[in-house]
């Protein structure tokens, strides 16, 4: 008792770790769906890129001087590492999974100063880069094929998949239905044709689609959502913002031209949309500090992952929407700010008119 | 009645019934009293007696000493021991000037100024006399003379008094026990005030955390028809008993930055000023003891007491039967506002509201982690700031940057520290920002006289030799003068010889 302590001394017995481990609960149904809609080389893919992440970070952690305990038990990286698995297609091989993680946790995280000083998602990175060096690699989707069942591969042939290339992949590979819109536009065929059969709407709710190992299910990502919501680990803003800017759009568009544009519903179930409303848009560090300039961001990002999806080369869009929107938030933190009490927004005392 | 929204606060462990189901026991005298001369916020007072004096209860000890300062008076009878530097009860344990008294076990009244009998019959001015004299502070911690709040009557168009009886800090049940078991005296001290303030009505603020207060107010003010008095139950939310919020959540007016309560209308004292008011108006008596709560999972025993001004600490945690464990920490006052207690010597003043042990489970030792941007401290702030932005600035020593996005109207209330899952110690920062400015606005005042004292004093000596020259002149002048007078007397004399 002899240092001189200050206050307050009650604290309400928060921790980052505590935080981390909520994200990794909310984050559980969605990947639990994704191992069981694409087998064993999922898992494996999972655990590599995990694990990659872990030893990314005491690398870092390491190169940097700082002390590996707090950081490394901080969960951290394991989030980072469990969200870069959840936008990789599931049967991807091994390397890209440890590739994905190093930039993620090293170039993206470390080398702007570690944990809390980093501009910009490190998955969102971590996934760009990836899609853009290894194109093939990134976008080779397949057909759902649920453990136990006929066409999902045992654990031998999993390894198989995940660490020596895949022989059994052509057969199910599959375009997600973001890729085959895109595609069929091309070729002249209306959006209404595309969607239907294999590509329902229910079935993409359900997540029963070609996609990334943790993002085609929107019914287990709006679960892992709400308890995060719930558990006020993170707030409404920014995904209610994205959800009602895509849907406002989206229904403008098709209006516009149904053929052309699809609608607003097939655009909030596909891809990555969800699951980066809940666990991207939200992320602390490279989001907005307000309610207002959350709205702002998810606003941002929702709008320019539209105009990504339907006017750029990519078929989706929202790796690089969140990346555009993170360097825009030191500007909106700078302009949104909380109105200090007993001042006026302009930062004047306020001033009563006189009795 | 209505009730407005406050931004941002939070909801601490409440803690309250380690103590709360207590009676006020009083406390018997120690062996010796020391009473501190600063117990107020202003200039500390001035001693009336001398070292050996036989002193009664009640009588000055030491008088205010200008505007805002508050008067000492003897807490028992006795003899005055020593008068000297001694340490105060402030987290530095730097001394300050004390009286040291040994009581004489008598514990008799000297002579007391007469009971004012209706006071409600007297002028406003009277009873602001009679307080000053009683030397009454702000008895929720805050210790600002009263005398000098019941002034700001004739500077503000005053319309409502608050009772600020909404105890938020947790552990704190000093001020629920008095209106628990005060009652009728609580709400005459009430309508003293609101008398001597010269407004309508009065609202007592109670968290709704303590419903018995509530109804015990309530039962007397029926009882009696009291019109003038109005209870509110206000939401239990920390910092509520922040004057401004609280004002805010009775009358939806929000105090400007940089202003008092009055200049909107409102006066707001403590619950246990108005029963000090109380007891000096309607007996005479001063300001010598109150009430303080002992509390914290490392005490053995917890309670109410009523503890004579200058009581020991160390005699008040023995009278609770010591500790059950080696305490983590120990405070003067709340979790979240007070202040670590530097020396089991120094003594209870004025604004003591508690004295805490708290073991280890109850206070954080977690080490401190970097920012995650979470914002948790923005949600969490009352005054609408962003914390985890100003303790970036002035990590990096940009002390401007910190006040331009509000350093200065940040209240110090904890909720920042007390979310932040990083676990940093937001207030400190804080703090030592707010310090690290005033050492260099005076530095900077300091300078500044310099430069004025060298100017005016190159002037005076510009202006002196200006004088001396001028004077010289002057001299010179009346010296040829003469000459020439004499000359021509000279010349008229050997004129007329000539002649």
């Amino acid at each position: 008792m002899s240092d001189l302590v200050g206050g307050p001394h009650a604290h309400s017995g928060s921790s980052i770790s505590r935080t981390m481990v909520l994200v990794l609960v909310a984050l559980t149904p969605a990947t639990l769906f994704g191992f069981y809609e694409f087998g064993w080389p999922a898992v494996f893919l999972f655990l590599v890129t995990v694990t990659a992440a872990i030893a990314a970070e005491s690398f870092a952690l390491a190169l940097g001087g700082k002390p590996q305990k707090p950081f490394l038990l901080d969960g951290s990286a394991v989030v980072t590492g469990w969200i870069i698995a959840m936008t990789l297609p599931p049967w991807a091989p091994w390397w890209i999974g440890v590739v994905g993680s190093f930039i993620a946790i090293v170039l993206a995280k470390h080398a702007f100063g570690g944990l809390g000083q980093n501009v910009f998602n490190p998955a969102m990175i971590a996934r760009t880069v990836l899609l853009i060096s290894f194109p093939i690699e990134m976008t080779q989707f397949l057909t759902p094929q649920p453990m136990f069942t006929g066409g999902s591969p045992g654990f031998f042939e999993g390894l198989e998949i995940t660490f020596a290339g895949h022989t059994a992949f052509d057969a199910v590979s599959s375009a997600s239905l973001l890729g085959a819109i895109k595609t069929q536009l091309g070729l002249g065929v209306p959006v209404n044709e595309v969607v239907g059969g294999s590509l329902s709407l229910t079935a993409m709710a359900l997540g029963i689609v070609p996609g990334s190992m943790g993002e085609t299910s929107a019914v287990a990502i709006l679960l892992g959502g709400i308890l995060l919501l719930a558990t006020r680990t993170i707030t409404w803003h920014a995904p209610v913002a994205m959800i009602v800017t895509m849907a406002v759009l989206a229904g403008l568009f098709q209006a516009i031209d149904p053929g052309r544009y699809p609608g607003p519903a097939i655009h909030l179930v596909s891809g990555t949309f969800l699951f980066a409303a809940f666990f991207i848009a939200t992320d602390y560090v490279t989001a907005p500090a307000t309610g207002m300039g959350k709205l702002i961001f998810g606003a941002g990002v929702a709008a320019l992952t539209f105009i990504i999806r339907t006017w750029a080369a990519y078929p989706e869009g929202i790796g690089f929407a969140i990346l555009l929107m993170n360097a825009a938030v030191p500007l909106i933190d700078h302009y949104v700010r909380p109105r200090i009490y007993g001042r006026t927004r302009s930062g004047e005392p306020i001033r009563y008119e006189e009795i | 009645m209505k009730m407005f929204r406050i931004k941002g606060g939070i909801h601490p462990d409440e803690r309250k019934d380690l103590a709360a189901g207590k009676a006020i026991e009083t406390v018997p005298l120690p062996s010796l009293l020391r009473i501190p001369l600063q117990q107020h916020i202003g200039a500390p007072a001035v001693t009336v007696v001398e070292k050996g004096d036989e002193v009664k209860k009640g009588q000055v000890l030491a008088s205010a000493r200008g505007p805002v300062s508050a008067a000492i008076h003897a807490p028992t009878s006795g003899r005055i021991s020593a008068i000297g530097r001694f340490v105060a009860p402030h987290p530095s344990g730097l001394p300050g000037q004390t009286i040291t008294m040994r009581p004489d076990g008598k514990d008799e009244w000297g002579e007391l100024p007469a009971p004012i009998e209706d006071p409600f019959a007297v002028e406003p001015d009277v009873i602001a006399e009679r307080v000053a004299a009683s030397g009454i502070v702000g008895m929720g911690g805050a210790t600002f003379p009263s005398a000098v709040k019941l002034g700001l009557r004739n500077r503000n168009k005053l319309e409502t008094l608050v009772i600020n009886a909404a105890e938020c800090e947790p552990y704190l049940t000093c001020d629920d026990r008095m209106m628990r078991e005060r009652s009728e005296a609580v709400i005459d001290g009430i309508r003293i005030l609101r008398h001597a303030l010269g407004v309508e009505r009065a609202i007592i603020a109670i968290e709704g955390n303590k419903p018995e207060a509530l109804a015990a107010l309530k039962a007397v003010c029926s009882a009696n028809q009291f019109k003038d008095v109005l209870i509110a139950r206000v939401p239990t939310r920390y910092p509520m008993g922040s004057e401004k919020h609280l004002v805010q959540t009775l009358t939806g007016k929000e105090t400007p930055a940089r202003a008092l309560t009055a200049d909107i209308g409102v006066v707001v004292h403590n619950v246990a000023t108005c029963y000090a008011i109380r007891e000096a108006v309607r007996f005479g008596r001063p300001l010598i003891s109150r009430i303080v709560t002992v509390s914290g999972g490392a005490m053995k025993r917890t309670g109410n007491f009523e503890v004579p001004i200058g009581t020991p600490i160390s005699h008040l945690i023995d009278h609770c039967d010591g500790f059950n464990k080696e305490p983590d920490r120990l405070l003067l006052g709340g979790p979240m506002m007070g202040q670590p207690i530097a020396s089991t010597r120094t003594s209870i003043v004025k604004g003591s509201n508690g004295v805490l042990a708290l073991c280890p489970d109850e206070t954080p030792a977690r080490q401190t982690m970097p920012c995650i941007r979470c914002a948790s401290c923005v949600s969490a702030c009352p005054c609408g700031l962003t914390p985890f932005e100003m303790a970036g600035h002035i990590r990096k020593e940009e002390l401007d940057a910190a006040v331009k996005i509000g350093l200065l109207d940040c209240i110090a209330c904890g909720s920042c520290a007390w979310v932040c899952p990083a676990s940093i110690p937001l207030v400190q920062y804080f703090n030592y920002a707010k310090g690290k400015l005033t050492a260099q606005q005076r530095a900077k005042h300091k300078q500044e006289e310099t430069k004025r004292l060298t100017q005016f004093r190159e002037e005076r000596m510009e202006r002196q030799k200006r004088a001396k020259q001028e004077a010289m002149a002057r001299m010179k002048a009346e010296r040829e003068a003469k000459k020439k007078a004499e000359a021509e007397k000279k010349r008229a004399k050997q004129e007329t010889i000539g002649a």
